[in-house]
């Protein structure tokens, strides 16, 4: 259990997805100008880490890795599948963002007609796609710390876009060069969040 | 109804190929495909052949969805779009690694990564979807052009003020290091490609008024 705690906090603060590799930044930088729906996009992007990374665990070891298809039959000990992994991974995110967005505009329409070309991108959300071939390097144990991972890297996502938002919001009460407001300034706020969170590198747990 | 055919590089067409290099550049206005411009552009070489790579995936898949619009289903176009740039993909990334394989182990994954470039997708869904193959053709190509234009500029800077070198070769003179000057180590570390996109935007808006945001 305690492991599973150290996994889950690790994959938020230490190997933020956004921060310490960069990951998803497109959804990040153009649905960040509100509170409101980056905490909507946030929640999906959880939901959706916290769906797939498990999933792609259990196909990696089940049946894509070296040796995984020993469970048919040993004749299978040598077959190697990985080469696979890309264009498994990426359909099994496809069919879960669908999924979410039929759920979404089911649920709730504000939401949906907010998040606009967003919500079919976060199948290209490269946080989604790199969650699993993190999870694929890592090697973890079990399913549990797999998705103790996955939720883990949603909820760091969705704090960091959540802090931008905000301060987002309160700077557009600040006097920033004209060409700089919006898009210039995010940019450079962000740069500076990561160079914060660059002192988290490191700390071991 | 006798339609008069539009000439290839109508005006309309033309506009296609050049606003996504300045009015509307995929990443410094539309907000596409920023993850991969920060992680390869450390240095020029790779920032180059990932730029001529996306040219290719992106322009390609955006004639083949273009003209499988009338045939793909909406609810399960997502897959489709990405089973097309996935194979594009692939193809580039088998291409590499035979001409190429030095460049190849530099990019890793992100030529892997280029499947989830959300600049890919974005336009296949904003334009392919509802367009002729050959203005999306066009479309394609400026959109990837703009992108790469932006991913060059920051490989300069960031290889120029972070290494001392372009392409390899030493650029800044030995006398300069004798008399104490330093490489900026900074420049290499990812948050700066942020900051320096973060620049480049406030150059462009600068020059090009019209782009400045409201808020």
């Amino acid at each position: 259990m305690e492991n599973l705690v150290n996994i889950f906090v690790k994959s938020v603060f230490i190997d933020n997805m956004i921060f310490a590799y960069f990951l998803g930044m497109c959804s990040y930088l153009a649905v960040s100008k509100t509170v409101k729906t980056s905490t909507g996009l946030g929640i999906a992007v959880i939901f959706v880490l916290g769906f797939t990374v498990p999933i792609d665990y259990l196909i990696h070891n089940y049946l894509l890795k070296e040796g995984a298809l020993t469970w048919l039959s040993p004749r299978f000990a040598d077959v190697d599948l990985s080469f696979l992994s890309f264009i498994i991974f990426i359909a099994v995110i496809a069919s879960m963002v669908q999924l979410v967005e039929m759920i979404i505009e089911k649920f709730s329409p504000t939401l949906y007609n907010s998040l606009g070309i967003f919500l079919p991108l976060i199948a290209v959300n490269c946080a989604i796609l790199g969650g699993s071939l993190f999870m694929q390097e890592r090697d973890y144990n079990n399913i549990a710390e797999a998705t103790a991972f996955g939720l883990g890297s949603g909820v760091g996502w969705f704090l960091a876009i959540v802090g931008i938002a905000a301060i987002r919001e309160k700077i557009r009460y600040s006097n920033v060069p004209a060409p700089l407001k919006g898009l210039g300034i995010t940019f450079i706020i962000t740069g500076l969040m990561g160079i914060a969170f660059m002192g988290f590198m490191g700390i071991k747990l | 109804m006798n339609k008069e055919k539009e000439p290839l590089f109508s005006a309309k067409n033309l506009k296609l190929l050049r606003e996504p290099l300045n009015d509307n550049n995929p990443i410094t206005v539309q907000v596409l495909g920023i993850c991969s411009a920060l992680a390869i552009t450390v240095k020029l070489k790779p920032a180059i052949v990932m730029a001529l790579s996306v040219v290719f995936v992106m322009a390609v898949a955006n004639v083949v969805i273009s003209l499988l619009r009338k045939s793909i289903p909406p609810r399960i176009r997502i897959i489709v779009q990405l089973v097309v740039i996935a194979s594009l993909v692939i193809l580039v990334d088998e291409v590499l690694k035979a001409f190429l394989f030095d460049v190849s182990k530099q990019l890793s994954v992100f030529v892997g990564l280029i499947i989830t470039n959300c600049i890919i997708m974005g336009r296949l869904e904003a334009f392919a979807l509802a367009n002729k193959p050959w203005p999306s053709f066009l479309d394609g190509l400026g959109n990837a052009a703009g992108y790469g234009v932006i991913l060059i500029i920051v490989a300069f800077f960031r290889e120029l003020l972070g290494s001392g070198t372009l392409l390899g070769f030493q650029v800044i003179p030995q006398g300069f290091y004798n008399l104490g000057y330093e490489n900026n180590g900074f420049m290499i570390l990812p948050p700066m490609a942020l900051i320096v996109v973060g620049i480049i935007i406030w150059v462009q808006r600068y020059k090009n008024r019209k782009l400045i945001e409201s808020n």
